[in-house]
């Protein structure tokens, strides 16, 4: 198959506000999820997590608990059936925490250490609170900073690119007539989705089946045939339906456990995660110092750059937040510097979480670009033009298409941008100051080989098989507008099935590239059957399907700079007496490809920009020094934007073609947030005149950093 | 969870009857609170008995020209009632100040009052805490403690006590109405919550096992012209990080007569006798207000993540009282 066989008919679908196909099952409970579907003979499991940070298990003394109603099994390193943790997972080396009781190590709070089984999930969790487990405490270190002594320069690799250099850096800054020097810093979050991990497991004729919530039931499958040391054909992995995911919801110990569970019991097994549990097994995205020095002539062009962006990870397996990544993209200058770092400590490895990188390292490097632009008495708009970059400013690669420029200018109509005063702190309202604040946005638009299988149903109908996940963003949906504009029949006529792991390997919902990766499969399985069904002849009764494997074209994509873009605008009103931040309206308008749902399409990028509210004003997990774990790890404590926090916000797109792109889709879940943290922080220094380089921008930090008319003050970082 | 038995009860004798003086015993609300520290297994009760079928679900004007509460009102009823709204308005907005909607459909004015903090570390079984297990230790003093006490914690204990409704009623010297086996007995709102000293898990001077009934506020021409501030870490759906309950009657310039509460400084309700006493008869200027606001926090003693603390409580004096003297010279 050459790239240029696919091709879309026009019939419409794509590119039509249409709901959800399962919306009305979700909203009135008929769409079962992985924790509350109903089997006969289930058991269920509950985890028992470590309450120390570093040490060994001497004992787990289960005698007692197995004495308690209910209760079938206590599973811990002495007795669990033994896993091959060894092979490489998604990062390129094995990741621990598929692997549990597999030995005494405890390598941060809250790691697994016990499955309690029971007949019911009240008797498990009964039973796995009155479980004691013994410990050798050993001394931890759970404390980031930037100068943590720990720190390294990881090795490059396909998945992250630790370090680029070119020019003469400190040369470049010496001669700048403008320079910004200063260190941002982002808390530990949290996904979190709504509806916590959750798997059945059992063993059925020989083959193993597990009906989860993840992102990819093949990554499943194939993880868990790898562990159990099983035929991959053996082992089918399902999911429904996500309420949810965010880069947390790969193979995690749920899974494993579940699968142990009842390979030890000969019954079916669900285990279920707590909120509290999610806050330890998960991924989460690490803290991050990042330290940015801008250099600029006295117009505004860029002579230096530099991003050193620090970030923590376990000691037992490496996550580096890529946050310096944001630069390599954004904005070129002779002198080009930018460094991923990494701290091991005692704590729980990081993972992605929506926008990894993208994220964080917009909030410093488009803070770092207000500061520019104040310094250089310029307009922020105004210096993002001036300093457009014509290729990747790393890579020199062109761009497949770059329209951050016609964001920015449709972003400031809409915004009414031209009628801002420049001068910060000086416009009030009732105990109130108002600012504006705008930052850029960008996110990678990749590809991965998908394979899709598409039937011509003797009724006239199609279905589509395809391993895709439908976290909540909609993707079903799209796929379906997307399956029938390419057979050119109407949507109703198509049969959506996905997430499955028996329809073959296929791209995750994850990087923002499912939609694009599946729809490239599904578009070229598509084209096969066409070809066959012009040949002629009736359809059979098992109808006729074709097949596609897009691992060859997408090999053969050229070589390119290829990410969405979006310029994100921010007004707040701040009150300095009491610290409170109230984000009054937003604006984001993104350069995304071809926009297959503008109903879902929607909701992802303002679901993306409230989120990044949130990143900006509420979100922080506290880690106590002294045990090591967290103190208020549930929706109490972890706390994000409520209702009452989310202004009016819109969410929009400019044309955004790519002739030379066989599919044109670009990905959408993750560029909402980025550079929303910045735009916020721009605005509350454009309100009150200080810096705000700390996340979130909290009522006690707005409060004792006050208000400096005209600027020049900076907001100092505490805890 | 450990299993428990549930009961509804329907008289108020027969509730305290059932209650008895069973350590293991707890009466249940909304539950609101107590099922959350249930599942957290920091309460584990063998038997609730739920008390929201009492008939203690009425407001009514007292003879004097009060109100009595019942104690199974809702929080949502209390907010929305006429008489509440007229005569002590930031009674309503502190109580709509508090959780959610949902939360306060459910929530009553008893449970409310005995609401347990919301620090981190009471709540996490896996971490010391001297309210949850005397003598085991107070991490949140090197710890976490940004949302903790200033004024009239101790080295015990440092945490806040988060009810919203409790600052207003505090501020209009509210009396508990409560029953035991013994009979009936009362207690000011000034009087119910117990120092912190050493014995921070001793909260409250009820006799063990009494059922609250209801609250008494006496008449209070001044709560006509009250407030309710409060400033949390979003717009909703969080506890005060400081709050303030504030009335004023100002006459010609002056004070006649003022009420202030502070909510989520202290391990209770925090009533600003000191700055009362500084403001009655005096100017209503900001200065005055800044001064009566430093006279009542000279005696904080903060913590290095708390003390914003301070400030934000002397700018919400001073703001609320404003405002106040502004509505009230209309
Ligand atoms: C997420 C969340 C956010 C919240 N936010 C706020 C907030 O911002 N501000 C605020 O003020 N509150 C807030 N609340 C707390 C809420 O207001 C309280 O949980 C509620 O008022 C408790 O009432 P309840 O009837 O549900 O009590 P329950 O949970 O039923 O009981 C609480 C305690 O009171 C006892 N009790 C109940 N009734 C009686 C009685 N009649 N006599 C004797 N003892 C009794 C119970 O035994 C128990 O010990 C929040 C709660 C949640 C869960
Ligand atoms: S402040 Fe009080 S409730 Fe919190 S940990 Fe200390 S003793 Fe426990």
């Amino acid at each position: 198959m050459t790239v240029t066989t696919v091709t879309t008919a026009v019939t419409g679908a794509v590119g039509t506000a249409h709901t959800r196909l399962e919306g009305r099952d979700k909203v009135t409970g008929a769409a079962r999820y992985a924790g509350e579907i109903p089997y006969a003979e289930l058991a269920h499991g509950w985890l028992v997590v470590s309450t120390i940070a570093r040490g060994r298990i001497r004992s787990v003394e289960s005698a007692p608990v197995l004495d308690m109603p209910g209760v079938l099994a206590v599973l811990h390193h002495g007795n669990a059936p033994r896993v091959n943790g060894d092979y490489a997972g998604m990062l390129g080396r094995p990741d621990p925490i598929v692997a549990p009781f597999q030995h005494d190590r405890v390598p941060y709070a809250g790691w697994p250490v016990a499955l309690v089984v029971a007949e019911t999930s009240e008797q498990a969790r009964e039973a796995a609170e009155a479980l004691v487990v013994r410990y050798d405490e050993e001394p931890h270190d759970v404390a980031f900073s930037a100068g943590h002594p720990g720190t390294y320069t990881p090795e490059n690799s396909p998945h992250m690119q630790a370090e680029t250099e070119k020019g003469d850096l400190e040369a470049e800054l010496a001669a700048s007539a403008a320079v910004v020097d200063a260190e941002y810093t982002t808390p530990e979050e949290h996904h979190s989705p709504l509806e916590p991990h959750a798997a059945m497991a059992r063993w059925d004729n020989g083959r193993l089946e597990v009906v989860d919530s993840n992102q990819g039931s093949m990554w499943v499958a194939d993880e868990l045939a790898k562990l159990f040391s099983l035929d991959p054909a053996s082992v089918r992995v399902r999911s429904e339906h996500v309420g949810g995911a965010f880069g947390s919801k790969g193979v995690r110990p749920h899974q494993v456990c579940a699968v142990m569970a009842t390979t030890v019991l000969h019954r079916p097994v669900r285990v279920v995660l707590t909120r509290r549990q999610m806050f330890s097994l998960v991924g989460y995205r690490s803290p991050t110092a990042q330290r940015v020095r801008l250099g600029a002539d006295a117009d505004g062009r860029l002579r230096a750059f530099d991003h050193q962006a620090h970030c923590l990870t376990s000691t037992v397996h490496e996550f580096v937040e890529p946050s310096a990544g944001v630069g390599r993209v954004m904005y070129d200058a002779a002198a080009h510097h930018t460094v991923n770092r990494v701290v091991p400590l005692d704590v729980p490895t990081p993972t992605f979480m929506r926008a990894p990188g993208e994220a964080p390292g917009s909030f410093a490097v488009e803070s770092a670009l207000d500061e520019l632009a104040e310094k250089c008495g310029m307009d922020p708009i105004a210096l993002r033009t001036l300093n457009e970059p014509d290729a990747g400013p790393v890579s020199g690669l062109p761009f497949s298409s770059r329209n951050l420029l016609a964001c920015f200018q449709e972003g400031a109509r809409r915004f009414g941008w031209a009628d801002r005063d420049p001068r910060p702190g000086l416009h009030r309202e009732g105990r109130w100051l108002l600012g504006t604040g705008t930052a850029a946005a960008s996110f990678p638009s990749g590809a991965a080989p998908s394979t899709a299988a598409v039937t011509a149903e003797a009724d006239g109908t199609f279905t589509v098989r395809i391993t895709a996940a439908d976290v909540g963003t909609g993707a079903r949906t799209a796929l379906t507008q997307i399956a029938a504009d390419a057979l050119e029949v109407a949507p109703e006529r198509v049969r959506m099935r996905i997430a499955d792991s028996d329809f073959g390997p296929a791209m995750v919902a994850g990087g923002s590239m499912g939609t694009r990766s599946w729809a490239w499969a599904v578009m070229a399985a598509v084209s096969e059957l066409r070809e066959r069904l012009s040949l002629g002849g009736g359809i059979p009764p098992e109808g006729i399907t074709a097949r596609s494997n897009t691992a060859e074209a997408v090999g053969a994509l050229p070589s390119r700079e290829r990410h969405a873009f979006g310029a994100q605008f921010a007004e707040v009103a701040v009150d300095v007496t009491t610290g409170e931040v109230r984000v009054r309206r937003m604006l984001g308008i993104f350069a995304a490809g071809r926009i297959v749902n503008p109903l879902t399409a929607r909701s992802q990028l303002v679901g993306g920009m409230i989120w990044g509210l949130s990143m900006a004003l509420h979100e922080e997990a506290f880690r106590d020094k002294a045990s090591g774990g967290h103190v208020g790890a549930d929706f109490a404590g972890y706390h994000f934007a409520a209702n009452a926090d989310v202004p009016l916000i819109e969410a929009d797109w400019v044309d955004d073609p790519d002739d030379d792109d066989p599919v044109g889709i670009k990905g959408i879940g993750e560029i909402g947030i980025v550079g929303v943290a910045a735009a916020i922080a721009n605005a509350v220094w454009h309100a009150t005149g200080v810096r705000h380089r700390h996340l979130p921008i909290r009522p006690d930090r707005v409060l004792l950093a006050g208000a400096e008319p005209g600027g020049g003050r900076d907001a100092r970082s505490r805890r | 969870m450990r299993e428990f038995g549930y009961q509804r009860v329907f008289d108020v004798p027969g509730a305290v009857a059932l209650l008895g003086t069973d350590p293991e015993a707890r009466f249940l609300g909304g539950g609101t609170n107590l099922v959350d520290l249930m599942k957290a297994g920091v309460e584990r009760p063998a038997l609730l008995v739920d008390v929201t079928e009492l008939p203690l679900g009425r407001i009514e004007a007292t003879a004097d020209g009060g109100l009595r509460i019942g104690a199974t009102v809702t929080n949502s009823d209390l907010a929305a009632d006429p008489q509440v709204r007229r005569h002590y308005p930031a009674l309503a907005q502190a109580v709509l100040a508090g959780a959610s909607g949902q939360l306060r459909n459910m929530a009553t004015i008893g449970g409310n009052l005995l609401q347990r903090t919301r620090c981190g570390y009471f709540a996490d079984l896996t971490k010391p805490c001297n309210k949850r297990v005397p003598g085991s230790g107070c991490p949140a003093i090197e710890g976490e403690h940004h949302n903790h006490a200033i004024l009239g914690a101790s080295e015990h204990c440092v945490a806040v006590h988060p009810s919203d409704m409790g600052v207003a009623l505090t501020a209009f010297d509210a009396v508990v109405s409560y029953e035991t086996a013994d009979g009936p007995g009362e207690l000011p709102l000034a009087e119910f919550y117990l120092p912190v000293g050493d014995t921070p898990h001793l909260e409250t001077a009820l006799p063990s096992g009494a059922l609250i009934t209801g609250i008494t506020l006496p008449p209070n021409p001044v709560a006509a012209v009250s407030r309710y501030r409060k400033v949390r870490e979003r717009a909703s759906y969080a506890f005060a990080i400081g709050s303030i309950a504030a009335a004023l009657d100002v006459r010609d310039g002056l004070v006649r007569e003022v009420r202030l509460a502070f909510g989520a400084v202290a391990s209770r309700p925090w009533r600003a006798r000191e700055a009362e006493r500084l403001l009655t008869g005096g100017p209503a200027s900001a200065e005055a207000f800044a001064a009566a606001a430093d006279a009542e926090l000279a005696a904080a003693e903060t913590l290095p993540h708390n003390a914003y603390k301070v400030t934000l409580m002397r700018n919400l004096v001073v703001a609320v009282l404003t405002e106040l003297t502004e509505e009230a010279t209309r």
